[in-house]
């Protein structure tokens, strides 16, 4: 299985790189990408720079250009597809049929994988967009179940990659609209999930106050541990109850799940965290470098170590993790 | 510009379900929607009763479409779909690729759902190779986008023979998830949800901890907690080229909306003030939770 990493800066990219990434993905520095933060992502230079710098360890390069453009906007989505085949990636990564269509018929030789955002969950849907844009992989969203991903992979016209570490997204990616509910930007139209131009903390009487365009979304009592207010891990009332109504703070970890998802004819498994610091990127692709390099050297031998689980619960949010939706208990 | 009944999104019992077919019958609507469009455990309505009411309600002369299934992930699911769209008879509202790809094999005319991301010309031109007549535009989107949509469309010559609907009354569907939260609210997993929802016709209110009725579950979807109304839109609406202005069934008020969508559209009615539980920012490029008061 290839392992694909995140690389928001140049020195992410370098550090996934040099502990043992099979492929990086990046994002330009504007909306034409889901991980549009300040600070973030890259310009021409950094790009070929990255470029560069992985090509001569071997390492592939995807571009994501997945969010969806609107009629003002197209041009910037137009250039991120003619810059990404400029620049001679790997792949595209992508989820608005526009995007895929543009590049299909400009640069028929540029591979092109489905982003998670396309939301793909089932075999029929991969079938559409092998047909239309000739796409050689997609990524399947975070809300299918072990079971339901191997029927996937059994039937499926194309590659496909799973989500391996990182942020837990509860929603059906590319069909979550709360986050433009609540502020003027979603993951679709902004790249952006709970802008944090929109969040506010406060320290009141009742405790530290999390808003999101002024709503409050948490309130921690002291010594907790104070996560960023993404809408739906606030803890919210419903009923008589106060709780996570919809989703705890954890990460997603399927590092067991190795010899499974190898045996479901998996192609790739993903790290999120484009947003996250380089430590970040260090440790989660250094670990699953030494789980993926245990599995194919001694496959039946193969057992998630102590250290592994200890590295990975240091960046996991809410230093929890889970299996999500991969085993049917969670859902 | 004509009116439609979307799917009932919240779980209904039959009864309740087949009284209100009966009222939308004689309702003064022009297209009709039915279908379980959210999760594949709500039987109430087998896919053969969805055909055969779909059947039944084509005799008033309204348009009738089967509208299907929003996240398909079991083999169960997709099965269903295949079914609904090899009905033979009535239109289908596709609400995911999965539908598309099946209605663009079968090569016959069908709607691309609220669910399906159209947010340009581009993709909308995309869905029409694949027989597409009618979209409904994604519930984030508004006004300003519609309108320059429409007008590539138009530039790119394929505007005609594509009918345009607009979500415009209703809590609006905002997110599908693996989970249920329903199920989660009473603790119970969602193989074993017991199908609480039924109890729940306009699904679980969730307040922020400061009162504010900020989302609603409803199984698997997460809705707005204030319910979408542009009715004081709808001429602005007709003016840009919408078609279809759509009314997704809540309880109780459903059909004194078409009534006064219908004064409204017919500029019976003069000043049409929301009250606080709704909301229209979406439409106007704003949080979809805000209230935007119209320039003109």
């Amino acid at each position: 299985m290839e392992l694909v990493c995140p690389a928001g800066s140049l020195s992410a990219l370098k550090i996934a790189v040099d502990n043992g990434a099979d492929a990086v993905y990046i994002g330009f520095k504007d909306d034409t990408n889901a991980r549009h933060f300040a600070g973030l992502n890259f310009a021409d230079k950094k790009a070929q720079d990255g470029l560069a710098y992985a090509r001569e360890k071997g390492v592939k390069v995807f571009v994501a250009i997945n969010t969806y453009s609107q009629a003002a906007g197209w041009s910037r989505w137009q250039r991120a597809v003619d810059a990404s085949n400029e620049l001679g990636v790997n792949a595209l990564i992508c989820a608005d049929m526009a995007v895929m269509d543009y590049a299909a018929e400009r640069y028929p030789e540029l591979p092109l994988h489905l982003s998670v955002q396309g939301s793909a969950t089932n075999y029929e849907t991969l079938t559409f967009y092998k047909n239309n844009f000739g796409i050689r992989r997609a990524v399947l969203p975070r809300v299918l179940s072990l079971k339901q991903v191997e029927t996937v992979a059994q039937y499926s016209p194309v590659e496909l990659e799973v989500f391996a570490f990182g942020s837990l997204c509860i929603m059906a990616e590319g069909r979550c609209y709360l986050s433009s509910y609540l502020t003027d930007e979603s993951p679709n139209t902004c790249g952006a999930c709970s802008p944090a131009k929109d969040v506010r903390w406060e320290q009141t009487e009742s405790g530290l106050e999390a808003r999101l365009n002024d709503v409050l979304i948490d309130r921690f009592e002291e010594g907790e541990n104070a996560g960023y207010p993404t809408l739906c891990k606030g803890r919210f009332k419903v009923g008589d109850k106060t709780f996570h109504a919809i989703e705890e703070p954890t990460s997603l970890n399927t590092i067991e799940l190795i010899p499974q998802l190898q045996a479901a004819g998996i192609k790739a498994v993903k790290i999120e965290g484009r947003q996250r610091s380089p430590a970040y990127v260090e440790n989660v692709v250094r670990t699953w470098r030494r789980a993926i390099d245990l599995y194919n050297t001694n496959p039946e031998q193969f057992r998630v170590k102590k250290q592994w689980k200890e590295d990975l619960a240091k960046v996991s949010e809410g230093t929890q993790t889970t299996l999500g939706a991969y085993t049917r208990a969670w859902q | 510009m004509k009116l439609s009944l979307g799917p009932i999104l919240y779980y209904w019992t039959k009864q309740q379900t087949l009284a209100f077919y009966e009222q939308a019958a004689d309702a003064d609507v022009d297209i009709i929607y039915l279908g379980e469009t959210v999760c594949s455990k709500r039987r109430e309505l087998s896919a053969q009763d969805w055909i055969d009411l779909a059947k039944s309600l084509s005799e008033t002369g309204k348009q009738v479409v089967l509208s299907t299934l929003t996240l398909l992930a079991a083999e169960s699911e997709l099965k269903t779909l295949r079914k609904l769209c090899n009905n033979g008879d009535i239109m289908v509202e596709a609400n995911d690729m999965a539908g598309v790809q099946l209605m663009s094999e079968h090569g016959v005319p069908f709607v691309s759902g609220p669910a399906i991301n159209i947010y340009n010309a581009r993709a909308l031109n995309v869905m029409k190779k694949q027989g597409v007549t009618r979209w409904v535009m994604p519930v984030e989107l508004g006004r300003e986008t519609l309108q320059e949509l429409l007008a590539d469309a138009e530039n790119m010559g394929i505007k005609d023979g594509i009918e345009t609907e607009v979500y415009a009354y209703g809590r609006l569907p905002l997110a599908y998830s693996a989970r249920c939260f329903t199920a989660r609210y009473y603790d119970l997993p969602k193989d074993n949800c017991q199908l609480k929802c039924i109890e729940h016709p306009e699904g679980i209110a969730v307040h922020s901890q400061e009162d504010d009725e900020l989302f609603n579950l409803n199984g698997i979807q997460t809705m707005s907690g204030r319910t979408y109304n542009l009715e004081s839109e709808l001429s602005n609406m007709q003016k840009i080229g919408v078609d279809i202005a759509r009314i997704s069934p809540q309880v109780d008020v459903t059909f004194d909306k078409v009534n006064q969508f219908r004064k409204a559209l017919s500029g019976e009615s003069k000043t049409i003030a929301l009250s606080e539980a709704e909301c229209n920012g979406y439409w106007f490029k704003s949080p979809g939770m805000d209230q935007v008061i119209s320039a003109d």
